[in-house]
C-alpha cells in the first residue's frame, strides 16, 4: 500500500466507487476500443443503477468513454459533450448473475464500426476490474499494459504470443487463458510491465486463427 | 508501507532523531521506489489540489439528488455577521468542512482524504491553521505525511472504507490523520501525534454509516464538521499533556472489532439508521421516480 491509496486521489466526487471508479471503467473500455466511440450502450447492474443517478456514474461512464479520467472538471457536463462529439449513448438496467453490486455491460461501436462488449465492476476506493471482453471471462485491473487476444481454441498460439513477447524483452506479470468450449472460441489476457509496440500489435492481428486483437496501452495517446 | 504499528513509527523516530513526516517520507520512497523529489512533489500536488477545491466551491450548486448544497455559503454569511458562537476560527474551520463536502456531493473535484466522503476534515483543519499562521508550504506537506502515516496503519489494522467498518473508518480516520498531523503544526512531538490521533478516533468510536438513498450527502457532509473540531479538540488535548489510556494501536483495533461487530445495515447500504428513518425512506422514494 502506497501512502497515495490514503491521501488522494485528487478526483470528481462524489463518490471513490461510483463516480471516480465509473470513470475508470470507461476510459478504459475507450482505450480498449482504441478509436472514438459512436455509440454506446450502458446497462447499469445493483448498485450502480439504484444509487447511480444520485452519484454521477451515468456521467461519470460517458465521460470516460469520451476520454476524460476521474478528475477531470468536465465529467458533471459529459452528456452535453458526448452530443457535441457525436458520441450517442442509450442507458438501460440489467440483471447479471453473480455479478458485484457495483457492474456495467457495455456494448460500444466505435467510428470505424469495430464493436466491443465489455463488463466491469468498480471495486471500491476508485479500483476497478474489467470481467468479460466480447461475452468471454478476463480479470484485469487496467494498472498494467494489458493484451487480449482471442483464438481459435488450438495448440500453439499462447507459445506464439509468449514467445514474441520474450523476444521483444516484455515481462509478463500475469496471464490468463479462457475458453467458451474445446476447439471453440479462446481468450489469453497478458498483463505486462512494459508497454507493447503498434508494430507487434499488427503483426498479431495478420495471424491465422487470430479473430481478434485488443491493446490496453497506458501510455496517454491511442 | 511497512509499518504495521504507530507504535513503530514512534520508536523509529526516537532511535534514528528523525521527524514522524521524515519516517513515512522515507518509507514511501522505500516501497514505491520513486524519488524523495516526486515523491514531495506528488504530495505537493495532493495539497494545492486540496487548496484549489477550497478556493473553488459554489454556494450555487446542489447536488444531483438536491439534497445538499449552499450550506457552506450560509456560514460564511454568519461568519460575516459575527453572530457564530464558536470564535472565528473554529467557524473558519467549519465553513471549509462544509464547503469541501457540498463540493464532493455536487460533482467538483476534490481531494479522497481519507475518502471522498471524508475529504473535508484534513482540508478544513490545515488550511485553516495555514491561513491563521502563515504556515510555508513545505511544513503542511510534511503534516500531509503525517496524515498518510497514520491512516496507513488505520487501513492495515483496520479500514478507511465505510462499507468494512460503518463511518468510524471514515471521519473517525480522517479526524485521527487530521489531530496527528495538527499536533505536528503545532510543535508537538511523536508521542503526542499518536495520542491526538487516539484520542480523536476514540471519540468517533462506534460511528455508523447511514447515508439518506445510499448518497455521499446526509449526513456525510456535517459530518465532515464534526470530524474536523474533534480533531482540533484532540490535538489540543494531546499538546496540553493528555494521554491516550489506551494505546494508540490498541485503539485501532478497537474500531476493528467495533467494525466488524457492526451490522451491515450501517455499513453503507442505506438500509439504517438515518436512511430508515420515515423521512429518509420517503427522500429515497421520491428519487426513484
Amino acid at each position: 500500500m502506497s501512502i497515495f491509496d490514503i491521501i488522494g486521489p485528487i478526483m470528481v466526487g462524489p463518490s471513490s466507487s461510483h463516480t471516480a471508479g465509473a470513470v475508470k471503467i470507461g476510459y478504459l473500455s475507450r482505450k480498449l476500443m482504441g478509436e472514438k466511440i459512436h455509440l454506446a450502450k450502458i446497462y447499469l447492474h445493483g448498485s450502480f443503477l439504484t444509487t447511480g443517478k444520485g452519484h454521477g456514474t451515468d456521467r461519470a461512464l460517458v465521460a470516460g468513454l469520451l476520454g476524460m479520467k476521474p478528475d477531470d472538471i468536465r465529467i458533471p457536463q459529459s452528456f452535453a459533450l458526448a452530443e457535441k462529439e457525436g458520441m450517442a449513448v442509450e442507458f438501460g438496467g440489467i440483471d447479471l448473475r453473480e455479478a458485484h453490486p457495483n457492474s456495467v455491460k457495455l456494448i460500444l461501436t466505435g467510428v470505424s464500426g469495430r464493436e466491443l462488449e465489455i463488463l466491469a465492476s468498480s471495486l471500491g476506493g476508485g479500483r476497478i476490474r474489467i470481467n468479460q471482453i466480447d461475452g468471454l471471462d478476463a480479470s484485469f485491473s487496467g494498472d498494467y499494459p494489458t493484451l487480449v487476444v482471442h483464438n481459435l481454441d488450438q495448440p500453439g498460439y499462447v507459445t506464439e504470443v509468449t514467445s514474441m513477447l520474450s523476444h521483444k524483452s516484455i515481462n509478463i506479470a500475469t496471464m490468463q487463458l479462457y475458453r467458451d468450449h474445446r476447439g471453440g472460441e479462446a481468450i489469453m489476457v497478458l498483463e505486462c510491465d512494459e508497454e507493447i509496440s503498434p508494430d507487434f500489435i499488427s503483426w498479431l492481428k495478420e495471424r491465422k486463427g487470430i479473430r481478434k486483437v485488443i491493446y490496453l496501452s497506458l501510455e496517454e495517446s491511442s | 508501507m511497512s509499518f504495521k504499528a504507530l507504535q513503530e513509527i514512534v520508536d523509529k523516530a526516537k532511535e534514528s532523531g528523525k521527524a514522524f513526516w521524515e519516517i513515512i517520507l522515507e518509507d514511501e520512497i522505500n516501497e514505491s521506489q520513486i524519488s524523495r523529489e516526486k515523491v514531495l512533489e506528488k504530495m505537493e500536488k495532493l495539497f494545492l489540489a486540496m487548496k484549489d477545491a477550497d478556493d473553488n466551491y459554489n454556494g450555487h450548486l446542489k447536488s444531483p439528488s438536491k439534497l445538499v448544497g449552499g450550506d457552506g455559503e450560509r456560514i460564511s454569511e454568519a461568519r460575516k455577521n459575527q453572530t457564530m458562537i464558536c470564535g472565528d476560527f473554529m467557524a473558519q474551520v467549519m465553513e471549509k468542512a462544509i464547503k469541501m463536502g457540498e463540493s464532493n456531493a455536487c460533482m467538483k473535484r476534490i481531494v479522497a482524504a481519507p475518502t471522498a466522503g471524508s475529504c473535508g476534515v484534513i482540508p478544513a483543519v490545515l488550511l485553516t491553521y495555514q491561513n491563521e499562521n502563515k504556515i510555508a508550504e513545505m511544513k503542511m506537506i510534511e503534516a500531509l505525511f503525517i496524515t498518510g502515516g497514520i491512516g496507513q496503519v488505520i487501513a492495515h489494522r483496520a479500514s478507511i472504507a465505510g462499507a468494512t467498518g460503518g463511518c468510524q473508518a471514515e471521519i473517525g480516520s480522517a479526524s485521527a490523520m487530521a489531530a496527528g498531523a495538527m499536533v505536528y503544526l503545532a510543535g508537538g512531538d511523536e508521542e503526542a501525534i499518536v495520542h491526538g490521533a487516539a484520542l480523536a478516533l476514540k471519540s468517533l468510536l462506534g460511528l455508523a454509516c447511514d447515508p439518506v438513498a445510499g448518497l455521499v450527502e446526509v449526513p456525510c457532509v456535517k459530518r465532515n464538521v464534526i470530524g474536523a473540531f474533534n480533531a482540533l479538540a484532540s490535538a489540543d488535548m494531546a499538546l496540553a499533556g493528555i494521554r491516550s489510556q489506551i494505546p494508540p494501536d490498541e485503539v485501532i483495533d478497537a474500531m476493528r472489532s467495533i467494525g466488524d461487530a457492526m451490522p451491515s445495515s450501517l455499513k453503507e447500504t442505506g438500509e439504517g439508521g438515518l436512511a430508515r428513518t420515515p423521512r429518509g425512506m420517503r427522500i429515497e422514494e421520491e428519487l426513484k421516480k
